[in-house]
């Protein structure tokens, strides 16, 4: 930069390009930026089983399409503009195909990149095992499921897969009639695959169950309380330590005590 | 003119492109095995994958560990465009090609050459978007240059199914056509210019016997990298610039026999 | 490798499969759903189309279009409440593909042709056509040519008219429903056993019962709105009632049940005659000694009675077929049945000759002793042995399971409801199995009684109420009165007011037979209406080929094109429920009536006004003149002198003799019943259709559904059938026959509840039934006393022993295969394929299977297959979860999907008393398609 000679273009020159090629890569950066930013936040997005997760998958996936190929179902689809969906990354939307949870899972097999992975959808055997997929869960609407009305529907609970254990009837009394039972549907999240045939079985006009990405539908109840009556739940603790002791006086407790304020007058 | 073997690269070039599109298409729509996937990623007769490097590249770029088929794909790639045939993906491979190649033609039609009116843009820009989509990637944490790629957006289409993204193709037609003479694939589409930037140490060049040619300039006319023939008219030499594709055009609208393909 | 399931489940997507099976796609409806106000709505009560639990709904209507259906509250069966088809009852009347039109097979010059394709032609031209191909039918081969294909899905005033028009008027037995399917083994065991039709108890019994036990009815899904009842009724009190679910295979009934016995198809033979012997030989003091001696008289038939197939020398049978098809004339004694069967002599591997196929229902009294005796070798060890359904399963808890089961009817504490429908009725001892339900509640007195019955389930809307009150069936006459006997046709032959004589005393063709006719060209003029035969009658290759290539007319009633349509030459479109009057009959004997409520679409027209129409074709010179009939000595006599003397003239039309009539012409239209509803027989509607005889149709001009129900009313009156009047069920929700003094009757032949019970001042119960009331006596090998002793307010308790079916898994074809229904279609989905939620809830009939069966196969989950039996085959695909689980060596393929035509596949043996197929078994093997 100080070799003023040996440079044809001053360094006046050289800045005002370097300043020049760097605003336009700006200007053009910005909008593809926020695009790409605005393309890949579809949150409510169902993945192919054995997706990592949302954030990985798009780093990840190589958009090649194989596995939309080998689905025997067309229940995948390859997100075009517009998708709901990262532009061409696979993904379902039930209502029109769900996923039939093929036991070979031509999918996951078929996939390069490791954007659909076999050890999340295998035992420990290493054999094939979609019912511990987890596309997403399904959500009941009860305000507009009709088996809550009384209405003997169920077809969610026959469509399920997994019938009785992802989906379970609770029976109960109809009281306005004394002598019809509800059998109403309810989801049981550690098991439901969000495979979505509820969903596309669903008779009311718009679907009264609908399968959502897990961390769309479910909440999380903070590590730090186990049940008491569930040793399972233990479990929980294994992949967490939140209390980390940093010995040191953090300075906001300081700042807190040494504050007295309007503790010693009213103003 | 109407002479067939003033076309003939053309031709060839034309059936290779349909042939991959087809196979592409065919897998999704028949299940044959000879070509699944699509241009970012493919698996070949059931065995083995062929992988884009820049788009592997933006996606090591978000910080992703790369598979090892994917790895083995993408040195496929890299060593047969880079060390042995160069930038024939543009030219052979690629589906946008036919779209750019047509509106050069009609320009050439009806607009001949008045110039780049609307925009000037530096050859060069493809490096910049190439380094762009790299950072975007990073910054990101998603490849972000194949959100927007039409070649991508081209392909999936033809092989999944055409939705909105249509107009990306007719965008590049009309950008082509319009604003700027050979404006995507010569200037802007950084996949080009990956290929560019590897393919200067390639085996297959064409070369050029400066006692044969006229200086007609034909080949100039036709050539979407015409950089790349700076020798024309001065010496005998091989093209040896990255830039060219390697699409033969030069070779078949030449009059004197004065360019060829050569081997080593 | 995906792809062979891809091939075909690519069809899902509902336009692909609609498109696939020649529908067009039901996704847009013409009802106008936008019109949310209230204001103009005008609700009517009505039922609901479908099965034969008759839940009333609600429907509204809006400048002559249904814009809304609700569940009636008031009505006792559901208060309120539906199933899911109960809830599409309204969008099933407006898919798009209504027919519209008469549809004729035409030549390019527009003449009728066998092989033409199908032309709108007006109904003049219809009935040309058809005419003249009845008329051809008539000259050539007599009434016994001509044939019907009824149904328990008509309306009472359509069957009644039907029946009316063949029997009295072209004098032909041969219309049959399509109840014989499904109810005519239930029929066969209550006449045998009761003399009289239809169950003695309602569906009250649910809430009073603390044993509920299930033999073979999924009624989970096949009685949805009935097993929210039963469910509730197990929530109630769920430590004391019990719950059983005695299947085939693992299904949604098992859900609450406490316990579910998987048996092997055909042992509940077995199972019966356990808790039988049970109780006879273990637990005397559990029967009812009293009731038993009083009430009932014990009785036992033959054994070599076939399977009601034809014999293995028809011509048509393929030689693969003839494998099964020679058990009807004789079959080698198996291992079990080298036990059951040796009272009579037989041990394993004796060859048994079918001497009593003709004879089957024949039977005679035996002693108890006798009774005893037969029922000997049903021990609990041979019986588990022999019905364990699930090889898994473990022979000690299925043990268990079977004691308990027993337990639960011996238990003097509780009261039992068994139920059952298909699992029963279609088999092929359907009618013993019957029987045997009723032996062991009768044996324990738990009878008649509230909460203690057998109670045979329905599976039509108006099984009951049309096909068996009215009598659509080959050998009966409204009322249970029967054409054989010949009191009972002159009876019927004083309410029509027709000659003595008229009324054909030979039984019909039922209708398997009449398929089997068509093929035999016996019958050559063939009509389906509210009905489709050549998709729901087993072995139906036969019938598809027999239609389209052999000379015949069919004759297609509907109003949507199914299978019948298509290899029918004349299509009639019909009117949908609620754009005609009507009134049906479910299974617990409640009848419920509707009126229109708007007007048919298109030119369709109801079928009474199909039925009544070619009655204005037909003069008595052409009908009541000397007829030959085939079996019948001297065939049928010549009427029309005695017609002459009733004042009937040779040219007066069937039309003005039977519906038309002085009588019918006193129902004026309009009648306040009607006030402010359409009555398109009566007077025509809004429509200008032109009419059969090419005048614009402006209707018959009285009220000829209040005439064809009150003429139909006189056969019961006075009879144990007593119905109300016509106006009487529109003031309220249904009423339950016997309808006496303006009450209607809850538990027949219990002298408290039913008045003709106590009529007969004989003690608390009185089987006042009348049919088969006079019987031999005998041992179990036979009679042995040939003399007839009446049994007057008797009942029967019948010894029937266990057999083999005729066709089970072998080598080469080792699974049993059964059909049947899922909740969310109809029958054979001609409506319910067509309401686009139902379509997508469950677009196509797979292949349920055990998991390990798949693998033995070499199959995934979802692969296509074929399933193939002797007789046909069908692609579909592997199901191994879902609602129905199936024990190894089982699947079960529903019927409800015409592109998985499961019927191509199924056996067409019958019980040979009833003559209803047996569905639910047969042998098949499957393969990777």
């Amino acid at each position: 930069m100080e070799n003023k000679d040996s440079s044809k273009i001053s360094r006046g020159d050289l800045l005002k390009g370097l300043v020049k090629k760097g605003g336009l890569m700006m200007l053009g950066g910005l909008p593809w930026a926020a695009y790409v930013e605005e393309n890949k936040e579809e949150e409510f997005v169902l993945r192919p089983p054995g997706a990592v997760d949302e954030k990985k998958f798009v780093e990840s996936c190589i958009k090649c399409g194989i596995c939309v190929e080998e689905c025997p179902y067309d229940t995948l689809k390859l997100a075009k503009p517009g998708d709901d969906a990262l532009t061409g990354t696979p993904f379902f939307t039930p209502r029109d195909i769900p996923c039939y949870m093929c036991t070979d899972i031509p999918c996951v097999e078929a996939c390069p990149t490791d954007s659909l992975l076999k050890d999340l959808v295998s035992d420990d055997n290493d054999k094939y095992n979609i019912e511990k997929a987890e596309m997403g869960v399904a959500v009941i609407d009860r305000k507009n499921c009709l088996a809550y009305w009384g209405i003997r529907c169920d077809a969610c609970y026959r469509a399920c897969p997994l019938l009785d254990e992802a989906i379970v009837l609770n029976f109960e009394r109809n009281k306005r009639t004394g002598k019809h039972a509800m059998m109403k549907p309810e989801v049981n999240a550690d098991i439901c695959t969000g495979c979505g045939m509820c969903e596309h079985a669903c008779i009311t006009e718009k679907a009264s169950i609908f399968v959502l990405p897990r961390e769309k539908a479910l909440g999380k109840v903070n590590d730090d309380y186990i049940k008491g009556w569930d040793k399972e739940d233990e479990s929980r603790l294994d992949s967490t330590n939140i209390y980390i002791d940093k010995n040191q006086v953090e300075k906001s407790t300081l700042d807190y005590l040494n504050d007295t304020g309007s503790l010693l007058n009213d103003e | 003119m109407s002479n067939l073997s003033k076309y003939r690269f053309l031709l060839l070039r034309r059936i290779v492109q349909v042939t991959i599109l087809v196979l592409f298409w065919g897998a999704n729509r028949y299940g044959w095995k000879v070509l699944a996937g699509n241009l970012s990623t493919a698996k070949v007769l059931d065995s083995f994958y062929l992988a884009d490097p820049l788009a592997v590249l933006q996606i090591l770029a978000t910080g992703t560990i790369i598979t090892l088929d994917i790895l083995i794909g993408v040195l496929i790639i890299v060593f047969f465009y880079g060390l042995i045939t160069g930038r024939i993906f543009c030219s052979w491979v690629c589906p946008v090609n036919i779209v750019t190649d047509s509106a050069a033609w009609l320009r050439k039609k009806g607009y001949r050459e008045k110039g780049n009116k609307y925009l000037k843009l530096s050859r060069s820009t493809r490096y910049y978007v190439l380094v762009l989509a790299l950072i975007l990637s990073l910054i990101l944490g998603v490849a972000a240059y194949e959100v927007i790629n039409p070649i991508g957006i081209t392909v999936r289409g033809i092989v999944f199914g055409f939705g909105v993204s249509a107009t990306v193709l007719l965008l590049i037609f009309l950008f082509d056509l319009l604003v700027l003479k050979n404006g995507f694939c010569g200037h802007i589409c950084p996949v080009g210019g990956f290929y560019s930037l590897i393919s200067k140490f390639r085996l297959l060049k064409v070369h050029l016997e400066n006692d044969k040619c006229t200086s007609c300039m034909d080949c100039k006319t036709v050539c979407p990298e015409v950089q790349v023939l700076g020798i024309v008219g001065k010496k005998s030499g091989d093209i040896s610039q990255g830039a060219c594709t390697n699409c033969g055009r030069c070779i078949e609208v030449c009059e004197d026999d004065a360019l060829r393909f050569k081997f080593f | 490798m995906g792809f062979s399931r891809r091939d075909f489940i690519k069809k899902t997507a509902i336009a692909s499969a609609a498109a696939a099976i020649g529908v067009s796609v039901p996704t847009k409806l013409k009802a106008d759903s936008v019109q949310r106000a209230k204001s103009g709505w005008r609700w009517d009560k009505t039922t609901c189309r479908f099965c034969g639990t008759g839940c009333g709904i609600m429907i509204a209507t809006k400048n002559d279009k249904i814009v809304a259906i609700k569940g009636d509250v008031a009505a006792p069966v559901n208060r309120g409440l539906n199933c899911l088809k109960g809830y599409f009852n309204a969008k099933i009347m407006y898919g798009a593909d209504r027919l519209k039109k008469p549809l004729l097979r035409v030549d390019e010059d527009g003449n009728f042709s066998k092989q033409g394709k199908f032309q709108p032609v007006s109904w003049q031209r219809a009935y040309d056509e058809l005419e003249k191909q009845m008329r051809k039918t008539l000259k050539e081969l007599g009434p016994a040519g001509i044939a019907i294909f009824g149904s328990g899905q008509y309306t009472i005033f359509e069957g009644y008219a039907a029946s009316k028009l063949m029997k009295a008027g072209f004098r032909s037995n041969n219309i049959d429903p399509n109840a014989r399917h499904c109810m005519a083994s239930a029929v066969a065991g209550f006449i045998q056993t009761f003399g009289i039709d239809e169950p003695a108890g309602n569906y009250d019994d649910i809430e009073v019962a603390d044993s509920i036990i299930l033999w073979g009815a999924n009624m989970a899904e096949m009685h949805p709105i009935l097993w929210t009842r039963i469910s509730d009724r197990k929530l109630e009190n769920p430590d004391k009632v019990k719950l059983i679910n005695l299947t085939t295979f693992s299904n949604r009934s098992s859900d609450i049940s406490d316990i579910e016995i998987l048996f092997k198809p055909h042992t509940d033979l077995a199972i019966m005659n356990y808790i039988a012997r049970k109780i006879v030989y273990e637990m005397q003091d559990a029967i009812d000694w009293d009731f038993v001696k009083k009430y009932t008289v014990f009785a036992t038939g033959p054994v070599n009675t076939g399977y009601g197939m034809r014999t293995a020398n028809h011509p048509k049978f393929t030689d693969k077929e003839r494998e099964t098809v020679k058990g009807q004339s004789s079959k080698i004694v198996s291992k079990a049945e080298g036990k059951t069967l040796a009272y009579l002599g037989y041990k394993e591997g004796d060859t048994m000759e079918m001497k009593n196929a003709k004879g089957a229902g024949k039977h005679w009294q035996i002693s108890f002793e006798e009774f005893k005796k037969g029922l000997e070798p049903y021990t609990l060890d041979f019986v588990a042995n022999l019905a364990k359904g699930d090889p898994d399963e473990d022979l000690e808890t299925f043990k268990v399971k079977l004691e308990v089961l027993a337990s639960n009817y011996i238990d003097k504490a509780r009261k039992v409801t068994s139920f059952w429908t298909m699992g029963f009725n279609q088999h092929q001892r359907g009618t013993w199995v019957n029987e045997q339900i009723y032996m062991i509640h009768l044996l324990l007195g738990k009878h008649a009684q509230p909460g203690n019955g057998a109670f045979s389930l329905t599976g039509q809307p108006s099984a009951c109420g049309t096909a068996r009150e009215v009598g659509t069936f080959a050998h009966r006459l409204p009322a249970d009165l029967v054409v054989k006997n010949p009191k009972h046709r002159a009876f019927s032959e004083k309410i029509w007011k027709i000659p003595h004589g008229t009324i054909n005393p030979k039984v019909g063709s039922h209708i398997v037979k009449i398929m089997r006719d068509i093929e035999d060209g016996k019958i050559k003029f063939a009509w389906v209406q509210v009905n489709n035969p050549w998709a729901a009658t087993a072995n139906t290759n036969h019938w598809l080929k027999a239609a389209r290539q052999m000379d015949n007319f069919i004759v297609c009633s509907d109003s949507y094109p199914g299978v019948s349509a298509k290899v029918s030459d004349l299509i009639l479109p019909s009117a949908m429920m609620y754009e005609k009057w009507g009134a049906y009959g479910n299974a617990e004997r409640r009848t419920q009536h509707w009126r229109q409520q708007v007007t048919p679409v298109g030119d369709s027209m109801p079928d009474v006004y199909h039925i009544v129409e070619i009655a204005k074709r037909f003069k008595l010179r052409d009908v009541w003149g000397a007829q030959n009939i085939p079996g019948l000595e001297g065939g049928l006599p010549d009427v029309l002198p005695k017609a002459r003397e009733m004042g009937y003239k040779p040219d007066d039309t069937l039309f003005d003799v039977l519906f038309a009539n002085e009588e019918a012409k006193k129902f004026v239209w309009p009648d306040p019943v009607g006030k402010d509803f359409d009555n398109t027989e009566a007077v025509g509607d809004k429509r200008t259709i032109t009419g059969t005889m090419g005048e614009e149709w402006k209707g018959y001009g009285f009220f000829i559904q209040k005439y064809l129900w009150e003429d139909y009313r006189k056969f019961g009156v006075g009879h144990a059938h007593d119905l109300a009047s016509f106006d009487r069920y529109h003031e309220v929700r249904g009423l339950k026959w016997p309808y006496v003094d303006g009450k209607e009757t809850q538990w027949r032949f219990n002298s408290k509840y039913d008045p003709y019970a106590a009529k007969q001042n004989y003690g608390d119960f009185a089987f006042y039934g009348g049919a088969l009331k006079a019987i031999p006596q005998g041992d179990l090998k036979g009679v042995t006393d040939p003399v007839k002793k009446p049994l007057k307010n008797k009942a029967k308790i019948f010894f029937r022993p266990y057999m083999d079916p005729v066709e089970m898994p072998d080598k080469k074809y080792p699974l049993w295969l059964c059909t049947g229904r899922v909740l969310e279609h109809w029958h054979t989905g001609t409506m319910t394929m067509r309401v686009p939620e139902l379509y997508r809830a469950v677009p196509q009939a797979l292949a349920y299977m055990h998991p390990t069966d798949a693998e033995k196969y070499g199959l995934k989950q979802g692969d296509t297959i074929w399933v193939e039996s002797r007789r046909g085959k069908v692609k579909t695909h592997v199901e191994t979860r879902g609602r129905n689980r199936m024990p190894k060596g089982s699947i079960f393929i529903p019927f409800f999907d015409e592109k998985v035509l499961i019927n191509k596949v199924t056996l067409d043996a019958t019980c040979p008393i009833s003559k209803e197929t047996d569905y639910k078994k047969c042998a098949v093997k499957i393969y990777k398609a």
